[in-house]
C-alpha cells in the first residue's frame, strides 16, 4: 500500500460490509475528519489491529462503525472511561477516541477533566460543531454565546466552553485545534496526537449544516466552509493581531505538547518495581 | 510528487455517493466541477484541473477520484466499495475481488 493516497486510500481502511455513502449530511465536517483520521494511521504506517478507535454516542460516533480497526461504540459520554480501560490492559495499543462536543463537555466532561488529569496515553479527537446533532440540534456546551440552536431560540446566553482551555487547564500532555477546511495541518495534529505520550487532544471545528448552520446565519454547507476558511488564524498569526482586532478569528494549531509520561506508563513501571521486589 | 500541470488529470465522480454538498464545486480553483439539475456533482472542464488534491481531501464522502490520465482505470478496492455505482466499469472486476475476499 506504498503509494496509495486519496480516495483509494480510504477505501482501504472502510468496511466494505457497510451501507455506503455513511449517514453523514451532505457537507457534515465528521466525513472529512473521518478521511483525516484514515490518513493519519496510514501515515504513521500503524498496523490496523494495533489501532483501537473507541467513539461515544453522537453523529462523531458514528465514525468508528465505518473503519476496518478495533472499534467500540460505547455509552453517551463514556467512551475515556472505556478507552482507559483499553489502554491500561493494552498499552501498546493506539487509542483513538472521536466524540462530539456535547459528549466530551457535557455529559462526558467529568471524564474528559479526569482523562486529562490522568494524562492517560489516549488520543481525543473532539469533533466540535457546536451542537448535539443526532438529538434534533439542542444547544451544547460549545454553542456560542448569541447564537441559536432548537433549545434557544432567542439567542444562547449563557457562556460556553473552550475545549483547548479546558484541557490545558486539566493537565493534558498535547492539546491542538485543527478545523475540517484545513485538512493537511489537521492530518499532521491527529499523527503528533498519536505519537506524543500521554494524553492527548486534538478539538476538530468540524460544521453540522443541518441543526447548526440552518438556525443561524448559514445558507448552504459550502457558507460554513467560507466561514472556517476566514476565521480560522494560525496561532503565531492570531497572536500578533491586538486583541481588538480579532472580531470572530479562532486561534488553530498546536497549544501544548508536553512529553510527561502517560498514567500507563507509570503503572506499568510500578508493576515492574513491585514484582522485582524493591 | 508529480508537477502540478494542467491536463495531466482524469477526475471521477461516484454519482451514488455524492450528497451534493457543493464543497467540491465552489473550492475547486480551476473551476473543473459543477452541481447538476439532480444535485450531483458533475466534472465540466476536466482539462483545467491541476491535481491540487483539494477536492479529493474536502469531500466528505470520498466520492472524488483525481488520478493520472494514463492510469485510469478504477482502483480493484474502490470498485468493490462501488458496485452500486453507476459507472460504466464499476463491477467489472467483481470475481477477483470476491477471490481476495
Ligand atoms: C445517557 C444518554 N443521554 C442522552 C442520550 C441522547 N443523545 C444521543 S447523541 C446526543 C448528543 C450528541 O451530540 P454531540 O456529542 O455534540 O455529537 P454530534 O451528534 O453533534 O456529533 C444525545 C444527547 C444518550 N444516547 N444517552
Ligand atoms: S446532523 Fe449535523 S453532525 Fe449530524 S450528520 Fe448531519 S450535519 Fe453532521
Ligand atoms: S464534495 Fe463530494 S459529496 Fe460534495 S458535491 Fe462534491 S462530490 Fe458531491
Ligand atoms: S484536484 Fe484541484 S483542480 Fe483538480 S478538480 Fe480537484 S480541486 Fe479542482
Amino acid at each position: 500500500m506504498a503509494d496509495i493516497k486519496g480516495t483509494q486510500l480510504i477505501h482501504e481502511y472502510l468496511r466494505h460490509n457497510k451501507k455506503f455513502p455513511h449517514v453523514f449530511c451532505a457537507g457534515c465536517g465528521h466525513g472529512i475528519v473521518l478521511g483525516s483520521l484514515i490518513r493519519s494511521i496510514h501515515g504513521l504506517g500503524l498496523a490496523k489491529d494495533n489501532v483501537c478507535i473507541v467513539a461515544g454516542i453522537g453523529c462523531s460516533g458514528r465514525l468508528a462503525a465505518y473503519v476496518d480497526f478495533n472499534t467500540v461504540h460505547t455509552t453517551h459520554g463514556r467512551a475515556l472511561t472505556f478507552a482507559t480501560g483499553i489502554k491500561m490492559a493494552k498499552p501498546n495499543m493506539h487509542v483513538i477516541v472521536v466524540m462530539g462536543d456535547g459528549d466530551s463537555m457535557a455529559i462526558g466532561g467529568n471524564h474528559l477533566i479526569h482523562a486529562a488529569r490522568r494524562n492517560i496515553g489516549v488520543t481525543a479527537l473532539i469533533l466540535n460543531n457546536n451542537i448535539y446533532g443526532m438529538t434534533g440540534g439542542q444547544c451544547s456546551p460549545t454553542t456560542p454565546a448569541g447564537s441559536y440552536s432548537m433549545t434557544t431560540p432567542m439567542g444562547q446566553m449563557e457562556q460556553s466552553f473552550d475545549c483547548v482551555e479546558l484541557c490545558t487547564a486539566a493537565g493534558a500532555n498535547y492539546v491542538a485545534r485543527g478545523s475540517v477546511f484545513h485538512v493537511n495541518k489537521l492530518d499532521s495534529m491527529i499523527m503528533e496526537g498519536i505519537t506524543n505520550p500521554g494524553f492527548g487532544v486534538v478539538e476538530i471545528l468540524s460544521p453540522c449544516f443541518t441543526q447548526y448552520g440552518r438556525k443561524n446565519k448559514f445558507k448552504s454547507p459550502v457558507d460554513m466552509y467560507h466561514a472556517l476558511k476566514s476565521k480560522v488564524t494560525p496561532l503565531e498569526r492570531f497572536n500578533a493581531i491586538p486583541e481588538a482586532e480579532r472580531g470572530e478569528r479562532v486561534p488553530s494549531g498546536v497549544f501544548v505538547k508536553k512529553d510527561k509520561p502517560g498514567l500507563e506508563e507509570k503503572f506499568y513501571e510500578m508493576a515492574a518495581r513491585c514484582q522485582g521486589g524493591e | 510528487m508529480s508537477v502540478k500541470r494542467k491536463g495531466q488529470s482524469k477526475v471521477t465522480i461516484f454519482p451514488d455517493w455524492c450528497k451534493g454538498c457543493g464543497i467540491c464545486a465552489a473550492f475547486c480553483p480551476a473551476k473543473v466541477m459543477e452541481l447538476n439539475d439532480q444535485g450531483k456533482a458533475v466534472v465540466i472542464r476536466e482539462e483545467e484541473c491541476i491535481n491540487c488534491g483539494f477536492c479529493e481531501l474536502h469531500c466528505p464522502d470520498f466520492a472524488i477520484m483525481v488520478q493520472p490520465k494514463v492510469d485510469d482505470e478504477i482502483p480493484a478496492v474502490c470498485r468493490a466499495l462501488l458496485k452500486k455505482a453507476s459507472l460504466p466499469d464499476a463491477g467489472k472486476d467483481e470475481e477477483s475481488i470476491k477471490e481476495k475476499g
